[in-house]
C-alpha cells in the first residue's frame, strides 16, 4: 500500500516526470510501451472499459470529482514515431477518456498537463491548463527529442489559458488549434489539420445540458435536508404541521430550477437564467395550487405565500447553472445578480412569513 | 436553437487598426464572434462573447481587450459573501 502511495499521483508528487512510467504501469488503460529518445513511453489503450464508464457516472454525480485524475506527462497511442502529431489535453480522467476514445486507428503523441484533474475548459479558464505548465511539461517530458517536428495540436478549448505565440517564442513549437471535441479530432487530422466552423463553434445541446443535472440535483438536495430538518423544527411549535403537500410543492420548485429550466432552456422565453427559473417555478407553483384548491379564501394566505418563496427558490437554481452552461458572460451574470438577488431575497422573505402564519 | 444570453453587457473591445489578420481569434473563439474582412478582424456579433478571454490571449498584435472570467453565479456569489475574489472553484458543486 504503502508503495503505491509514494509512488503514485498524489497532491504533493502529482506532476513529477519521473514517477510517470512507474504510475502507468498500473493503471489498467496503458497496454504496453515505447522506447523513444526521451525514455519509456506508455501506450495508451482507445477502448473504455466498464471501470471507466462506471467512474463517469461516478463523477457526473459528484461522487469523488475533484480526485478523478491521470499523470500528467506523455503517452502514446498506436505506434507513434517522431513525425507523429503531438495532442495535448488535461489530466481529468473523464476528459482524457473522452479523448482517447476517439483515437482508435490513429498513431499519435499524448501531452496530458497537470490541470489538477479539471477539465480543459475550465483548467484553461483558471489558468492551469496555460502557457507556462504547457512549456513545463514540454521541456519535463523531453519532448522534442520524441519528436522531429515542432507542432502541438490543442484543444480549441485551452485558448482562454495559452498563448500560442508565447509558446512559439519559448519552445520553438508552435500551436495549432484543434476543434472543440474531441469527436472531430479524426476528421481534423484527415483533413490536413483544417476544422470547419462548425468544429470551432461550443454547442450546448439537450444532452449536454441533461448530463448536467444530476450534479444540480445532488447539490439541490443536500441544501433541501437542511431547509426538511428546520420544517421540522417548526413543526413543533405551529398548530398546523408542514406534511406532504409542502413536500411536493418544494419539490417541483426544485425539479423545476434544477432540471426543467436547464434542459428547456432556449425554449423559455426571456435570457436572464434567473428570470427562466422563475416562470418555471411560477407556472409550477400556480398549476399546484390550483389543482389543490389553495385559491380559496381560507387558503390563501398559503397559496401567495408559495408564489412568492417557491419560484424564487427555482429562480436562484436556475441561476446557479450559470457557471455549468458554456455562453454566459460574467458581465451578463453580475448585471443579471445585481437585479435578482435583491428580487429573490425580498420575495423569499416575504413568503416565508406568509406560509409560516397560514400554519399559525 | 441558438442559445442568447443578455444583450449589451460584454467587455469586448476591438482595436482592428492594429489587426495583422492573422485570424487566431476566428480560431480560439468558441461563439463565432469575430470574422475576417479584407485582411482585418471585424465583430460579427458582440453579444455572442461570454469573455473567456481566448482570443486577447492569443491576438499576437493585442489589439483585443476583454475583462476575463467565468459567468457562474455561484462564483460570484460566494465571492460577495466572503469578501474575496470570484473564482470558479468548483469543488463545492455547482458549477463546470
Amino acid at each position: 500500500m504503502n508503495d503505491e502511495k509514494s509512488c503514485c499521483c498524489t497532491t504533493e508528487n502529482c506532476g513529477k516526470e519521473e514517477l510517470q512510467a512507474c504510475c502507468a504501469q498500473k493503471e489498467p488503460w496503458v497496454i504496453g510501451e515505447i522506447m523513444t529518445p526521451a525514455g519509456s513511453v506508455p501506450v495508451i489503450s482507445t477502448t473504455l472499459k466498464t471501470q471507466d464508464i462506471l467512474g463517469a457516472w461516478k463523477v457526473r454525480w459528484g461522487i469523488g470529482r475533484m480526485n478523478y485524475k491521470v499523470t500528467p506527462g506523455l503517452y502514446a497511442v498506436g505506434a507513434p514515431d517522431a513525425r507523429s502529431p503531438v495532442l495535448v489535453s488535461a489530466n481529468y480522467k473523464l476528459t482524457f477518456d473522452t479523448l482517447r476514445r476517439e483515437l482508435s486507428g490513429l498513431n499519435c503523441w499524448l501531452l496530458i498537463l497537470d490541470t489538477k484533474g479539471i477539465n480543459v475548459w475550465c483548467a484553461a479558464g483558471k489558468g492551469t491548463f496555460g502557457t507556462d505548465e504547457l512549456v513545463e511539461r514540454i521541456s519535463k517530458t523531453g519532448l522534442a527529442r520524441c519528436v522531429e517536428h515542432r507542432t502541438l495540436i490543442l484543444p480549441q478549448l485551452g485558448g482562454p489559458g495559452v498563448s500560442a505565440h508565447k509558446v512559439a517564442q519559448r519552445t520553438g513549437f508552435s500551436v495549432i488549434y484543434g476543434p472543440v471535441r474531441a469527436s472531430d479530432l479524426k476528421q481534423f487530422i484527415q483533413s490536413g489539420l483544417k476544422a470547419t466552423e462548425e468544429m470551432r463553434t461550443v454547442k450546448f445541446t439537450l444532452w449536454d445540458r441533461l448530463v448536467l443535472t444530476p450534479l444540480e440535483l445532488v447539490h439541490a438536495a443536500k441544501v433541501s435536508i437542511i431547509v426538511f430538518g428546520v420544517l421540522l423544527l417548526l413543526n413543533l411549535f405551529v398548530s398546523r404541521p408542514f406534511g406532504l403537500m409542502d413536500f411536493l410543492a418544494y419539490s417541483g420548485a426544485v425539479l423545476m430550477g434544477n432540471l426543467l429550466t436547464p434542459m428547456l432552456l432556449p425554449f423559455i422565453p426571456g435570457r436572464a437564467f434567473a428570470w427562466k427559473g422563475w416562470l418555471m417555478g411560477f407556472l409550477w407553483t400556480a398549476g399546484f395550487a390550483w389543482l389543490n384548491g389553495l385559491f380559496a379564501p381560507q387558503s390563501l394566505v398559503l397559496a401567495i405565500g408559495y408564489l412568492l418563496v417557491l419560484p424564487s427558490l427555482s429562480a436562484f437554481w436556475a441561476m446557479n447553472f450559470t457557471g455549468s452552461s458554456t455562453y454566459t458572460s460574467l458581465s451578463g451574470v453580475l448585471k443579471e445578480m445585481k437585479i435578482a438577488i435583491p428580487w429573490i431575497t425580498l420575495s423569499s422573505a416575504a413568503g416565508i412569513v406568509l406560509v409560516f402564519i397560514s400554519r399559525l | 436553437m441558438k442559445h442568447q444570453y443578455l444583450k449589451n453587457v460584454v467587455t469586448l473591445c476591438l482595436s482592428s487598426d492594429k489587426c495583422i489578420g492573422c485570424g487566431r481569434c476566428t480560431q480560439v473563439c468558441p461563439h463565432g464572434v469575430f470574422e475576417i474582412k479584407n485582411r482585418k478582424v471585424q465583430i460579427k456579433n458582440r453579444d455572442w462573447c461570454m469573455e473567456c478571454s481566448a482570443c486577447a490571449r492569443n491576438c499576437p498584435a493585442e489589439c483585443i481587450t476583454v475583462n476575463p472570467g467565468v459567468g457562474c453565479a455561484a462564483a460570484v456569489l460566494s465571492s460577495w459573501l466572503s469578501g474575496s475574489e470570484a473564482n470558479c472553484d468548483c469543488s463545492g458543486g455547482g458549477c463546470c
